[in-house]
């Protein structure tokens, strides 16, 4: 019972940070460091900075419908 | 050959019983109270038959997804707008980026016909047209990395039809934000608790934008639970800030809310994404997902029964107070969303291939997003319908037509047959703290009454005011993420046509050029708005049609692309899985445009008003709903805008659509001269099952491969 509630609630916070986008980072760190090993890792403060300066450029990224 | 296992038959001749139940409940019932079960029922039972049979139909008969192929999201893998995403994520994002206020809004609307022939419309064109279009145009854009359907438009038909797809798709985003925006006014006009509650968004936003980008970037789960508490705070202080001293400066007359809200649209536009943006669009994610399972979980546990007669008067008379026009074409235009939504072609080509795992997942993604959405209009055709339809004609009529008085109001809507006395429609309107319910038009404010009937039905009747205002915060909060975010598109696609003359304004970043187009946006939605609130004959009564007709224009372009890469590509005997609901959205939306434009009823047709009204300026009459010789001017102006626009309208859509078929005769004749702009085939390394839940080879699959699939 116990163990089934917790996977609950860890799945439902899987959920949230995928949705979000808050796992971002992580991916994004997991990708480098697997693609490019020797590229500079960004911190997440300017990672963050990068993606919503990516969205500025093009706001059809993430547009939301009627 | 395959045989089903018995279970299996058991178990969908089951849904089909279940389904055709609640269809034979609905057809049948006359004149007396029907259970909004047997409408879920109808929907569940369709849409699971759909899913299970045509949806798949389609995906491995017709377009053959192939699993072995790999999409955009793991050949063009970036980690950041390219990467493989689980597809119960996926489903999330794509479902909260294409459901919005429109499967909110047009059924509410339409339920001025009935209950019935929204209903029909709502699950036939789902199944049919709006989800099928959302996946085909997530699998041909998705074999186009992830191209857009503009630039698709351009590719597959050529220069001169992709231009015109792209101002039409331009024209119909102004029109959208006005519309949008004319919805919100509407709700918040004089409504000092709603303008107080949705004004404390902006600091709140701010707040969370702070937030993420000082103290804790990237932090979103945790920002957007202290968003939400601030907001439902900002609920609850709004209705102590209604009933103290400060009520009046939030009382605001629509004329000002038109004045903040062009305003916001421009500033926010043109202030970076994180500050306002972006903190905003997670906090009205939250709040959709959250209301929608709220309001799902309400219509099951209270089953309200439907007041509203299955089909009423003005279905075949055309003479609704909420929208002119008999039922078809015009029920089909303004139910939208939730049925068949040009703007779902835009999400499904850009965001949502670029992060797809497998091809196999179209059907779920594509198809299945769009069944939930349907499923939301079908709850707001519940919501609708439950109320006294007395008061739902009273909120939803012009005030030209029914007067500013509740005995005025009480006397001609129990003309139309629709008894309710003033002392109700007072007392409806004092049972949600607000001043007046009488033509609170635009659909938001309907479905915010409906909305709390239900919730306070299952949480007890005291709370009425408070959900009713949920609702209103609910709805006006995604709205204006739409007009910050559309007025954004918006301006892109002017800086890219403009930058087609000059080439400056080429560079998105070119501060001149984006603060002009960013005006130019604003200026022109704010324009249409501006008319819609000083409209004589009702804003919404005059421009839920454009917008309507505009956005299954769009649909048509959308199933026009669709159609000719089913040529191109080799599918010409499967053309008509696209090709009908082609065939059926040019019919509707272009016989409302003719008869928005060549009408000879005055309600409808843009210039037999116009013809009306300015021979009455020339007698030097006026006449009713207009007040004065202005207002006759205002008619007369608004009209010859709006029957030009849906002229023009339609005429770019018959040159997208003409030039389409003049592609996909020039393939079936020469099929040499076509070329296909297809991304070569690579082969897939991942391992992702295709539908929600994995089948028994497709765990077995998993278990060989190596560590595709992300662990839960």
């Amino acid at each position: 019972m116990r163990s089934a509630l917790s996977r609950a609630y860890r799945g439902v916070c899987w959920y949230l940070r995928e949705l979000t986008g808050e796992s971002a980072y992580d991916r994004y760190v997991t990708h480098v460091r697997r693609q490019h090993p020797d590229a500079e890792v960004p911190s997440r403060r300017d990672f963050e900075r990068m993606r919503t300066e990516r969205q500025e450029k093009d706001p059809r990224q993430g547009f939301r419908c009627c | 050959m395959r045989t089903a296992k018995p279970r299996t038959i058991a178990l969908w001749t089951l849904v089909a019983l279940v389904g055709a139940a609640g269809w034979t409940v609905l057809a049948l019932s006359r004149d007396e109270e029907v259970s909004a079960a047997w409408m879920v029922a109808a929907a569940l039972g369709s849409y699971a038959i759909a899913y299970r049979f045509y949806a798949k139909f389609i995906a491995y008969k017709v377009l053959k997804v192939d699993r072995t192929r790999a999409t955009p999201a793991e050949r063009l893998n970036n980690g950041i707008d390219f990467h493989p995403t689980d597809r119960r994520v996926l489903l999330g994002h794509h479902f909260a980026a294409i459901a919005g206020a429109g499967p909110l809004v047009g059924p509410v609307l339409a339920a001025q016909m009935g209950y019935l022939p929204g209903t029909i419309w709502i699950i036939a064109g789902v199944i049919f047209a709006g989800a099928v279009q959302d996946m085909v145009v997530l699998f041909f854009s998705t074999r186009r990395d992830g191209r857009s359907l503009g630039q698709m438009a351009r590719d597959e038909i050529g220069p001169f039809g992709g231009a015109a797809a792209l101002l039409a798709a331009f024209a119909i985003m102004i029109i959208l934000l006005a519309v949008l925006a004319l919805v919100i006014v509407n709700a918040l006009a004089e409504s000092p608790w709603g303008t107080f509650s949705i004004g404390m968004t902006i600091p709140i936003a701010l707040l969370m934008g702070f937030y993420l980008r000082v103290l804790r970037p990237g932090r979103v789960v945790e920002v957007s639970l202290i968003g939400v508490a601030l907001l439902l705070l900002a609920l609850v202080a709004g209705r102590w800030v209604a009933e103290s001293s400060w009520a009046g400066t939030f009382t605001l007359a629509p004329a000002t809310l038109v004045v903040w809200l062009v305003a916001y649209g421009f500033i926010a536009s043109i202030l970076p994404v994180w500050m306002l943006l972006a903190p905003r669009d997670y906090l009205s994610t939250f709040m959709k997902i959250g209301t929608i399972v709220l309001l799902a979980l309400g219509v099951v546990i209270a089953l309200p029964t439907l007041k509203m007669d299955a089909v009423t008067d003005f279905a075949s008379r055309g003479d609704g107070p909420v929208f002119a026009g008999s039922l078809f074409p015009f029920a089909f235009i303004t139910i939208a969303c939730g049925a068949l939504s040009g703007f779902h072609a835009l999400i499904s080509s850009g965001t949502t291939p670029k992060m797809i795992q497998k091809e196999t997942q179209v059907r779920m993604i594509g198809y299945g997003s769009m069944l939930m959405e349907s499923s939301v209009a079908v709850m707001a055709l519940i919501a609708a319908s439950i109320i006294d339809p007395g008061l739902y004609f009273a909120m939803n009529a012009p005030a030209g037509v029914i007067g500013t008085t509740v005995e005025n109001a009480s006397q001609v809507v129990s003309g139309w047959g629709y008894q309710i006395s003033p002392q109700d429609l007072a007392q409806a309107a004092k049972s949600v703290e607000e001043a007046s319910l009488l033509s609170r038009t635009g659909g938001a404010p309907t479905l915010a009454v409906g909305v709390s009937e239900i919730f306070s039905r299952v949480t007890g009747g005291g709370l009425k005011a408070f959900w009713y205002h949920f609702a209103i915060m609910f709805e006006a909060l995604f709205i204006l993420t739409a007009l910050d975010a559309g007025t954004r598109v918006g301006r892109f696609m002017l800086q890219d046509m403009l930058g087609n003359v000059y080439r400056p304004f080429r560079n998105v970043s070119w501060k001149p050029g984006l603060v002009l187009t960013s005006a130019l946006v604003c200026g022109l939605w704010g324009y249409f708005l501006w008319v819609g609130v000083h409209e004589p004959l009702g804003g919404i009564n005059q421009l839920f049609p454009i917008f309507g007709i505009s956005n299954q224009l769009l649909a048509a372009v959308a199933l026009a692309v669709c159609t000719t890469l089913l040529v191109k590509s080799g599918r010409l005997k499967w053309a008509w899985i696209t090709g009908i609901p082609l065939a059926w959205d040019a019919a509707v939306t272009l016989t409302a445009s003719w008869q928005k434009v060549f009408s000879s009823d005055p309600k409808v047709g843009f210039f037999e008003q116009r013809r009306v009204f300015q021979d009455a300026i020339d007698r030097g009459e006026v006449l009713p709903p207009a007040k004065s010789m202005d207002d006759m001017h205002t008619v007369v102006t608004n009209s010859t805008v709006d029957g030009v626009l849906s002229a023009v309208l339609a005429l770019l859509v018959v040159v997208v659509i003409a030039d389409a078929a003049r592609v996909c005769v020039r393939h079936v004749r020469r099929p040499a001269l076509s070329s296909l702009s297809e991304a070569p085939y690579v082969e897939s390394g991942i391992v992702a099952p295709a539908g929600l839940f994995a089948t028994k080879e497709e765990k077995e699959e998993a278990r060989h491969a190596v560590g595709a699939e992300p662990r839960v």
